[in-house]
Formats: C-alpha cells, sequence, structure tokens
C-alpha cells in the first residue's frame, strides 16, 4: 500500500504522519473472526459504509497465510479468541512479518487480556460487535508505514 | 389481512419482544439498519448464524459440565462466547444468563454453573421460539414498500 507523507501533528501515541484520504470504496480490509455471524455483521457494516473489498478470515493462521501470499490490506478488524491462531500471535506474526496497515482487535475481554492484545501490535482494540464510528479513523486515515502502532511494545 | 395490518402486527411484535426485555432495542436496531433491498433477509440470516453457533455452545457446554473435574476456564471460554454472539443480536435475558453463569464459573461453584446453565437454555428456548414466529410473520407480510425513484 503506497503512502504519501503528509502534514505531521501529534496524536496520543507520540508523532503522527497522516496520510491523505483514500476513498472508501478503494480501500481493502480484513475481518477475522472465527464466529460465521460476526464476520456476516462487521462484513454487511463495512459494505453499508462504501467498502467493496471486504475479505474475511476464519481464523489468525489464515490472516498470515493471506499475507504470506502477497495480500495486502489497508484495515484488519481483529478477533481475540479463534482457535488454531489467536487474534494476539496473529498480529504479532504480521507485525514481525513487516505488515504495517492498520490492526484494529474487536473483542468483549477486558483486563490483562486486553492489555496483552494492545501489545501484540494493535493500533486500537474495539468492543464487540463494533459500530462505525469507533473505527472511523482507521477508514479514513489508514495508517503511513512509518508510522508504528500505537500500542506495540516489542 | 391486508399488508399495512401484517407491517403493523410486525412491528407490534418487535415492541414487544423489546418491552419484554427479550431483545435489545439498539442492538437489534442496528442489525435491521444493515438490511436493505440487497439483503432482504439479512437479519433473519444473522439470527439463523446465532442459532447455529448457540447450538454448537449449548452441547461444548453440557459435554464440559459432565466432566470430573470441571474446567471453570475452559466453561467460561465456551460461555463467554456465547454471551458475546447473543449481545450482538441483543439478546438480552441470555446474555444476563451467561454473565450470571461466568459469576460461578470464576467461584468455581459447579452446582451454580449447572443451575444457571438450565437458566440460559431455557431464556434461550424462549427467545428463539419468539424470534421464529416474528420471523414467519415478516415473511409473510413480505417488504416495507420503498418509495419507487422517478424514472
Amino acid at each position: 500500500m503506497a503512502q504519501q507523507g503528509g502534514s505531521s501533528s501529534s496524536g496520543g501515541g507520540g508523532s503522527l504522519n497522516v496520510s491523505p484520504m483514500k476513498p472508501l470504496a478503494s480501500l481493502k480490509v480484513l475481518v477475522v473472526d472465527d464466529e460465521p455471524m460476526m464476520r456476516t455483521i462487521h462484513k454487511a457494516q463495512l459494505v453499508r459504509a462504501g467498502i467493496n473489498d471486504v475479505e474475511v478470515a476464519a481464523n489468525g493462521k489464515d490472516a498470515v497465510d493471506l499475507h504470506v501470499n502477497g495480500a495486502t490490506f489497508d484495515l484488519i478488524l481483529m478477533d481475540l479468541h479463534m482457535p488454531i491462531m489467536d487474534g494476539c500471535q496473529a498480529t504479532k506474526e504480521l507485525r514481525a512479518m513487516g505488515v504495517k496497515s492498520s490492526i484494529v482487535g474487536v473483542t468483549s475481554s477486558g483486563g490483562a487480556e486486553k492489555t496483552a492484545f494492545l501489545a501484540s501490535g494493535l493500533d486500537d482494540c474495539v468492543s464487540k460487535p463494533f459500530v462505525l464510528q469507533q473505527i472511523a479513523h482507521y477508514l479514513k486515515v489508514p495508517r503511513s508505514p512509518t508510522n508504528p502502532p500505537k500500542y506495540h511494545n516489542p | 389481512m391486508d399488508r399495512n395490518q401484517s407491517h403493523r402486527q410486525v412491528a407490534t411484535m418487535k415492541q414487544s419482544l423489546f418491552d419484554q426485555g427479550y431483545l435489545d432495542h439498539e442492538q437489534f436496531n442496528q442489525l435491521e439498519e444493515l438490511q436493505d433491498d440487497a439483503n432482504p433477509n439479512f437479519v433473519e440470516e444473522v439470527v439463523t448464524l446465532y442459532y447455529r453457533d448457540s447450538a454448537r455452545l449449548v452441547h461444548s457446554i453440557e459435554q464440559a459440565l459432565e466432566k470430573s473435574p470441571i474446567d471453570f476456564n475452559k466453561l467460561d471460554s465456551y460461555m463467554h462466547q456465547f454471551r458475546g454472539s447473543s449481545s450482538s443480536i441483543g439478546a438480552k435475558k441470555v446474555k444476563a444468563e451467561c454473565s450470571l453463569f461466568r459469576e460461578y464459573c470464576r467461584a468455581g461453584n459447579g452446582e451454580g454453573c449447572m443451575r444457571t446453565f438450565q437458566q440460559v437454555k431455557k431464556e434461550y428456548t424462549a427467545l428463539r421460539k419468539k424470534l421464529e414466529t416474528f420471523f414467519q410473520l415478516a415473511r409473510q407480510a413480505g417488504p416495507v414498500d420503498r418509495a419507487r425513484r422517478p424514472k
């Protein structure tokens, strides 16, 4: 995903390179969740918002494999508890691979679990099911590849 | 019964589901907002997926409760999922019973878990019956007429 540098402004996590806004219709989003119902709801929310390119994965490993095979996304919505590979592990692996997409965790877990999830390399974490306003920022401003994830503690 | 009457009946039934606490008004409306001409049965499709998820989780929980000693972490994990998916369709009473079950899990109280699980199943069954009636009515009533665009 090519990103052009824009004006800088400081955000909560340090300096933030704000990229020019991409039209919603041109965004590619990946929804990672083991529950068919949640994938259906989240995909419908995104399509309703005007995003036509929404891919889904049923677990963290499938999400990682998509990237190994060359797929790129502007935004990844990552569930936490999934079989085979959970969201925490998947996020760590994606970041280790050099994936710079915005990754937003979607979970109803709290406390230490949520903290660990955030620290795995997320840009944010929202409750499940999310409302579009919670991720609107990441739809309007895909993260610049030079900008580190907000909560990442490598 | 004419169409307007049918639609009123559907609306009345939906309101009663909200009023009786079966469904969360806000959450269910969010699902309905995703329903349109391109996805005219979206809500029913989502609820059908909920039934499938629920059947799997209920079975897993039943099996976990039969084991000795009880693995409360596993039970809690299953119920966390069930609570989450119930919350997603606005299944208020089911969600509340799931929360109570999780409290007993965390307390390591097997009896409490078994007792509450019966309540979870009771609320789930009651909701499912009402939703099945609701969607049957909605199908009979047909889609709500949308304003035609001028050619």
